[in-house]
């Protein structure tokens, strides 16, 4: 694949392979324009701008809250059963997910586990956005009867047993906690409620402190988990010189073609990431059995309403931050059933597909795409686009180029520069 | 056609002779209308003011929080001061509103105002549509972006 075929124009033209690898010059399979060209580097990732600014978490940047935070991430004593931690379902393995339609924790989700590469650019986490920060975002799970399954007052017990100094190095002195029952937080647990209500507020409010300050360090942590490099962004890099050469074959050409074009999925899936970190209805069915899904509606009235939200009392930020949450869209019709746009980025090596697991494979998706049904709810953005069989495998074709360099065929880890424990 | 590219290139930041070989466009793009008009300063619909908008930062990246500063004048000329904005927008190709709910923020003075918590979450054809409420009553007026 990486041949110079440029030197061999005719063999490889003969051979019916790689036409579309010759350069633009010598052959018209590959004639990008120059706003073409443009769209296409505007997803490598040698686009991605640094990692943005997180004024509400001061220690999102900090090596040791890091280290803290990923030692939390896969510390299975968080949780009712001793049995789950963050990476049991954001398996590093796995790009950070587990492949399944629902996740598997003390209980089982009624969402898809999401991959987690990159999510530090996401204004808004969770398929429906109803958190607004990594740290926020980070005790959901905790709290949650069917992920982890604990509660407040237990992670401030953990944390005070096996991480005093961890903690203490970034957050200060842990707050004295030895009188508090083993057990209490505003949870489904009814003991764990009562014996919350029965705490004394400024022992409620300091309890709460430290919990936030375990999201704190655990999407530190998780800022540092970026997306790896693909063949795509060893094409894009190169359009242009010349060395374009040959990186990618005449269907994968053609479907990236596809994907900035007439299939105009570019204009959801863009930038870096290949995700516009908004929401959309793109009419994707419910799961029978499932509780009702309203998406973006009912996440964007959770997230204003959190206590841990960038304008509450536990967040680091000041004055005019937030803009994120005080300028975000809380109401209309575009709201219902939009769910958050993926990233495409290593999609093809981790179905199932969609905020519930509904879709099996990507020819399914891509097929979703040609034939757009309606929406059980809501209105679907999405226009049937009658693709043919054969730009079907193209579009497959190109997702497949987004997948890690190095590890391609074998299954994509999901963090290039930190190793897992 | 050259004034369309020209905007849009200087809206992103695109180099403008790189452009020069024209638009390609998906077919969600094909439907703009012809002669768009692109202008960033123009006649309120009612002709009570004339309006100039601008980015704080140029080029707009698509994705990113913008501030925008308003400007209002009377037909004449002279700074509309005092006066309150509602901002509402969209893709008409798409069918979708702005997807964030941009607000008028602060007062400049001479006419000028700040809007906070602009976003276009993708490229193409955007509308602007401003609500402005002046001594002379309200008038409304819509900008056309395209990125
Ligand atoms: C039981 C499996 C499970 C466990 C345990 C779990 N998650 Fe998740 N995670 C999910 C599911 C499912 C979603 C999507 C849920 C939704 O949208 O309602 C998700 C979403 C996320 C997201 C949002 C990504 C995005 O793009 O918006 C992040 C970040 C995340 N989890 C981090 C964590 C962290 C940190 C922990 C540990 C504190 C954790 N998860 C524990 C299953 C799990
Ligand atoms: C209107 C915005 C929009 C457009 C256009 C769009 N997508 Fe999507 N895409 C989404 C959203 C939103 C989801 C998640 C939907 C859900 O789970 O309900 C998604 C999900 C996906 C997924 C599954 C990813 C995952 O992790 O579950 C794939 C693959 C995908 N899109 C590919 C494409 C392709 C190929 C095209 C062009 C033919 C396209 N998309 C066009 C918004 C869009
Ligand atoms: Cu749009």
């Amino acid at each position: 694949m990486r041949r110079r075929a440029y030197l061999i124009p005719f063999i490889l033209l003969g051979a019916g392979i790689l036409a579309a690898g010759l350069h633009a010059a010598s052959g018209p399979a590959v004639r990008w324009t120059e706003e073409e060209r443009a769209t296409i580097r505007s997803l490598a990732l040698d686009d991605l701008p640094p990692l943005p600014a997180e004024p509400s978490n001061r220690l999102a940047n900090d090596p040791r809250a890091a280290e803290f935070g990923r030692a939390l991430f896969f510390d299975t004593r968080l949780s009712a059963d001793g049995r789950v931690a963050c990476a049991t379902c954001h398996n590093p393995e796995r790009q950070f997910q587990d492949g399944t339609p629902l996740a598997r924790g003390v209980g089982v989700t009624n969402r898809r586990t999401m991959p987690i590469a990159g999510t530090a650019y996401s204004p808004f986490l969770f398929w429906d956005g109803r958190k607004d920060s990594l740290w926020s975002q980070a005790l959901g799970p905790l709290e949650s009867p069917v992920e982890h399954g604990g509660d407040r007052t237990q992670y401030g017990h953990i944390v005070a047993e096996h991480y005093r100094t961890s903690y203490e190095a970034v957050f200060g002195p842990l707050p004295n906690m030895g009188h508090l029952p083993p057990h209490a937080g505003p949870v489904a647990d009814p003991d764990a409620t009562a014996a919350w209500k029965a705490m004394p507020e400024a022992d409620r409010e300091a309890v709460s402190r430290v919990f936030a300050n375990i999201g704190k360090a655990i999407a530190a942590y998780e800022r540092t988990i970026r997306p790896p490099v693909t063949r795509f962004d060893t094409y894009a890099s190169a359009l242009g010189s010349g060395s374009d050469v040959g990186i990618l074959s005449a269907d994968e050409i053609a479907g990236l073609r596809l994907f900035i074009g007439k299939g105009a999925c570019v204009t959801c899936h863009n930038g870096p990431l290949l995700t516009d970190n908004h929401f959309h209805n793109t009419g994707i069915p419910a799961v029978p059995g499932l509780p009702e899904d309203r998406g973006r509606e009912a996440g964007a009235k959770l997230v204003r309403e959190d206590a841990f939200n960038c304008l509450g009392k536990y967040s680091d930020a000041g004055e005019g931050d937030c803009s994120e949450l005080r300028f975000m869209t809380a109401q209309g019709p575009e709201l219902l059933r939009a769910f958050k746009t993926p990233s495409m980025r290593g999609v093809a090596s981790r179905p199932p597909y969609m905020h519930a697991g509904q879709i099996g494979t990507l020819a399914e998706v891509v097929a979703h795409y040609s034939t757009a049904p309606a929406a059980p709810a809501g209105d679907s953005e999405i226009r049937p686009l009658n693709l043919s069989e054969t730009e079907l495998r193209q579009l497959i074709a190109f997702l497949a180029t987004l997948e890690p360099r190095e590890t391609e065929g074998e299954g994509p880890k999901g963090s290039e520069n930190l190793p897992h424990p | 056609m050259l004034t369309y590219t020209t905007r849009r290139a200087l809206l992103l930041g695109i180099p403008v002779l790189l452009l020069a070989s024209g638009v390609t466009a998906g077919v969600m793009m094909r439907s703009v209308p012809e002669n768009l008009d692109l202008a960033l300063d123009k006649a309120t619909a009612a002709g009570l003011y004339r309006a100039t908008i601008a980015p704080d930062a140029a080029p707009i990246v698509v994705g990113a929080m913008q501030a925008w500063t308003v400007t209002v004048r009377t037909p004449a000329g002279a700074p509309v001061k005092a006066a309150k904005i509602g901002i509402n927008g969209g893709m008409p190709q798409h069918g979708h509103g702005l997807p964030t709910s941009p607000q008028m923020t602060a007062d400049l003075g001479g006419g000028r105002y700040r809007i906070e918590g602009m976003k276009f979450n993708m490229r193409g054809w955007w509308t602007l549509d401003l609500a402005i409420d002046g001594p002379k009553g309200t008038d409304t007026v819509t900008f056309n972006l395209m990125l």
